[in-house]
């Protein structure tokens, strides 16, 4: 055996051999019911996107480091990798799918284009729904206050600068 | 030129902005396709080791498991550049780093082929890890990392040039200075980790991947799967995140591809996070030495550098990176006489390659705090000394690179003047930084040498409207969009009219890709003829219906061309000429000198840029705060300023990033920290507010006038922080990343009396070839192209 760094901490196929329990799983997402049979350990991310196909969710690390599966949940924002979706059965769970009053984009969608704040845009649903949570709390916030509610989500493209524009953008035509 | 411009200029939203704010943007990770596999690949655990067996009997026999590949499968090496094929998809023979790819598995998912890869049993014969400079110069203990170097160190690539009488210019000078410093390896942390996904119907296959550059992949896989190109098509799907990362073609993209074909299903990969500080292929740690001689006012008579990249474990791109941090000096600070000496050496770790700025940040960093040294020693004004030495427009360096627009005096002049750096206040623990750059807008040669264009785009227009084609990847810089804009431009319409099809080897045109600050100039010129080309068709059609006789007579713009609106005039065209398609290319001129390793350095026109930063630096805790950078960038002209703002501040930011906090490190030959909470990277609170200032010096190459944006705007933020945080405390701290530690440390020195500094102590001795002689050319001698092939006689 090596004594190198082992890439995989636990047995896996020792794990694999263990009887995969799964429990019937109800979702609210977007305003819609999903009735789930669900392995129990998958996490809520691997399930919007595997399962429900709501790719829009997007992952950095599944490891809640990066901020970039950031949902809502009864609209506070938490990092769909660490979720398991027994935990959030009856409350509702918003993606950025579910952002958009339908056809019409949330102001903040509308800021964040307008001002290029989204570059590879791998970061951004994450970001939005974030800031969308931030403006429902608080309605003008100072841009310490933006940037302290954001801290969580790393972006690699922009600088943060942009982000920060549309979120003060967005917010002056919400109030 | 274009008298009045109507979209080049112009602030509009990005074409792919609505999607991507919607989570409706496909990533390559998004992509699910029936019966699909997932493939997980097994990786070396030893630095350095050879492969004595590979068991997958267990692996196989595991419910789920549908394919396992090892070595065996795929034998045939690759890499990006021809001189360096080292990599194979997963290695036969020998592991060379923690991370090395050994063999790969698909299954139904994601979970049992991880748990197959864990039931492959390899057996490996530990081999001396070689982990530093120093180690990787000395004779090899057992063997050398890569065969193929047919030496017994671990030196893989070197270069030696002298460029006008270097000793007589140190002769002439008053003074001399030598420093040393080191940059630390970091990587690129792209959000999205990479993905690609394989489907292999009918003998023909299709690769969707995250990567930079299509055509790359595209001839990877060729060769390794011994495939003709018309059988393989490679798309780019939506990009999250590149800066020089994506831009190799990798080993899970060649093992999905071969999956694919082996179980004639879909086959996806996605690397772990952890994996994708394996892929890396980011900034290499490069130690430099510097000696430089001066007038007593300044002037430099000659500067002699050396420098040595830690390359980790493959080639990658490194024999260009080991002469992009010594090329580029003669182009923002005039040398009479230039002495350059570079080494790549191969160690035990991940391999590094091309991250923004591509070997020139590590340079710039050595090099703007040296002659700042130097200034303070001879009682000049560091901004003054640097100012006499700025390179002129319009000139050629002592090495050939010629240099067309140069904004260095406007953008020095505009962040002097708005940070008050002349003027800044004096108080313990605050300070300012001055620091100057340049960049490429794009390589001026290949990847691989062929005489063909490095930008192709075709336009397409029929009665629903115009389509424009091009293979450029655009990987959230804007590409894209830029292509739209000067489509739109020559043709009235607005950028959002253009449909794009970018990025698709079965559909596009060849574009090089996104690296090297290319696809603006180069793609750019390509959509620039293409559109002028088509404009003609529409404005002969229109003037024909018009009875107009002169063409110049017909006005085109706001969605229309003449009396017609564009469509109809699009109706009156294909009824004249039939389908109605055009095609723009672009090569660039021959620029390089008449000496082999010409080739890396030029390019058709250099951005420049000025930054001024604001530091407080505590001296109790060591902890540097950056509270503001300013920042003036030579754009040349913006194509679309708020894209090119944009490139700017995402620039400074991963500046930030790089000076005080980013470090690819290793211990006992593992990486410290692959995750992205221990890779320390700067948040929202850790970026300070950027005033970014565009300057246009309208080159007269670049499409419209405009020049590159994505990689310089980097490069000054790095030592301008540091030189804040000698303004601050008096300490020089001459390694990246400026930790508080060394800060710290630097303190003590000084608080010793010795020299106040953190850095290395010392360069090693390496034996150099001999230096290749270059006569310079004359400083107002411009040619390129045809009268520089003329002028050499064709040499070489």
């Amino acid at each position: 055996m090596l004594t190198g760094f082992n890439l995989q901490s636990v047995s896996l196929k020792d794990e694999l051999a263990r009887p995969v329990q799964k429990e019937l799983t109800s979702l609210r997402v977007n305003g819609e019911e999903h009735d789930l049979y669900l392995p129990v350990h998958h996490s809520l991310l691997e399930v919007l996107r595997e399962e429900l196909r709501l790719t829009g969710t997007k992952h950095g690390c599944e490891l809640g480091e990066c901020g970039t599966c950031t949902v809502l949940i009864d609209g506070e924002p938490q990092l769909s990798c660490l979720v398991l979706p027994l935990q959030v059965e009856g409350r509702e769970i918003t993606t950025i799918e579910g952002l958009a009053d339908g056809a019409d984009a949330h102001p903040l969608q509308e800021a964040f284009e307008e001002l290029a704040a989204a570059q590879c845009g791998y970061c951004t649903p994450g970001i939005l729904l974030a800031a969308s949570a931030l403006l429902k709390r608080n309605a003008r916030p100072a841009r310490l206050e933006i940037q302290e509610a954001l801290a969580g989500n790393l972006c690699r493209c922009t600088g943060y600068a942009k982000i920060i524009e549309a979120v003060e953008l967005a917010a002056g035509r919400m109030s | 030129m274009t008298p009045k411009l109507e979209s080049v200029g112009k602030p509009y939203p990005k074409v792919d902005g609505a999607a991507k704010v919607r989570g409706q943007a496909v990533y390559a990770d998004d992509i699910h396709l029936p019966r699909m596999l997932h493939c997980k690949i097994l990786r070396a655990q030893a630095p350095h080791a050879r492969i004595v067996s590979v068991d997958t009997s267990a692996a196989r026999r595991l419910p789920g498991v549908v394919a396992v590949i090892t070595g065996r499968d795929l034998p045939i090496k690759f890499g990006i550049l021809p001189v360096t094929q080292d990599e194979a998809a997963l290695e036969g023979e020998k592991v060379r780093y923690v991370g090395d790819p050994v063999a790969a598995v698909a299954a139904v998912d994601e979970e049992t082929a991880a748990a197959a890869c864990d039931a492959i049993a390899v057996e490996y014969e530990l081999l001396n890890p070689v982990m530093t400079i120093e180690e990787a110069l000395k004779e090899a203990a057992q063997e050398p990392i890569q065969p193929y170097t047919r030496r017994t160190d671990n030196i893989h690539r070197q270069v030696a040039y002298e460029f006008g009488e270097v000793d007589a210019g140190f002769t002439a000078a008053d003074h001399i200075r030598e420093d040393v410093y080191f940059f630390q390896g970091n990587t690129h942390l792209p959000m999205e980790q990479h993905s690609a996904v394989a489907t292999y119907v009918d003998g023909k296959l299709t690769l969707w991947s995250s990567t930079q550059v299509v055509h790359y992949v595209h001839r990877a896989l060729a060769r390794t799967l011994e495939l003709p190109m018309d059988r393989i098509r490679v798309i780019g799907a939506v990009h999250g995140g590149g800066f020089g990362g994506k831009t190799d073609p990798f080993s899970h993209e060649i093992v999905v591809a071969k999956l694919a074909m082996l179980t004639g299903r879909p086959v996806k990969c996605t690397l772990t996070r952890e994996e994708v500080f394996y892929a890396h292929r980011g900034r290499h740690p490069v130690l430099m030495w510097v000696r430089t001689g001066v007038k007593k006012n300044g002037r430099i008579t000659a500067m002699h550098f050396r420098s040595a990249l830690d390359g980790g474990a493959y080639g990658s791109y490194g024999a260009a990176t080991v002469f992009y941090t010594g090329v580029l000096q003669t182009v923002t600070y005039a040398l009479p006489a230039y002495r350059f000496e570079g080494s790549r050496l191969f160690t035990n770790k991940p391999p590094c390659g091309p991250k923004r700025g591509h070997g020139t940040p590590q340079a710039r960093f050595a090099i703007e705090m040296h002659l700042e040294k130097i200034a303070h020693e001879i009682g000049v004004d560091p901004v003054a000394m640097k100012r006499l030495n700025f390179v002129k427009p319009f000139s050629r360096a002592v090495n050939w690179l010629r240099i067309t627009s140069c904004g260095l005096e406007e953008c020095t002049e505009k962040v002097l003047a708005a940070s008050g750096f002349q003027i800044r206040e004096r108080r313990p623990g605050h300070g300012m930084g001055f620091a100057i750059s340049t960049y490429m807008s794009g390589a001026g040669t290949a990847i691989y040498w062929n005489d063909m264009p490095h930008s192709e785009v075709q336009i397409k227009v029929d009665r629903s409207g115009a389509t424009l084609f091009c293979g450029a990847m655009d990987i959230g810089q804007g590409s894209d969009s830029v292509l739209a804009h000067i489509a739109a431009e020559e043709l009235g319409l607005r950028p959002r009219d253009i449909r794009l099809v970018t990025a698709d080897t079965d559909t596009t045109p060849i574009d090089l890709g996104s690296y090297s600050s290319r696809v603006t100039f180069m793609a750019g010129n390509a959509a620039l003829e293409a559109a002028r080309k088509m404009r003609a068709l529409l404005v002969a059609a229109v003037a024909e219906k018009m009875g107009v006789a002169d063409v110049e007579e017909i006005d085109v713009g706001d969605g229309r061309i003449g009396e017609f609106s564009f469509l109809e005039a699009a109706e009156l065209a294909e009824t004249k000429f039939g389908m109605l398609t055009s095609g723009g290319s672009y090569k660039p001129p021959r620029i390089g000198g008449p000496f082999k390793g010409s080739g890396v350095g030029p390019s058709p026109a250099y951005s420049y840029t000025a930054a001024v930063v604001d530091v407080d630096a505590d001296p109790r805790t060591g902890i540097v705060t950056v509270n503001k950078v300013w920042i003036a960038h030579d754009i040349g002209r913006s194509i679309n300023p708020l894209l090119v703002i944009g490139q700017v501040e995402g620039g400074v930011y991963m500046g930030l990033g790089e000076v005080l906090m980013e470090e690819q490190a290793f211990r006992k030959g593992l990486h410290k920290w692959p995750s992205m909470l221990d890779y320390k990277s700067p948040t929202f609170l850790d970026t300070p507010p950027i005033e970014t200032f565009l300057i246009e010096t309208i080159d007269p190459e670049g499409p419209y006038g405009a020049k590159e944006a994505g990689q310089g705007p980097l490069l000054p933020v790095i030592p301008a922080v540091s030189l804040a945080v000698h303004d601050a405390l008096g300490v020089w701290v001459e390694e990246t990343p400026i930790t508080p530690e060394k800060v710290l440390r630097a303190l003590e020195t000084k608080a010793k009396g010795e020299p106040p500094r953190y850095g290395p102590k010392s360069f090693p001795k390496i034996p150099y070839p001999p230096l290749v002689m270059v006569q310079p050319p004359a400083p107002d001698d411009l040619r390129v192209g045809a009268e520089l092939e003329a002028a050499l006689g064709g040499g070489s």
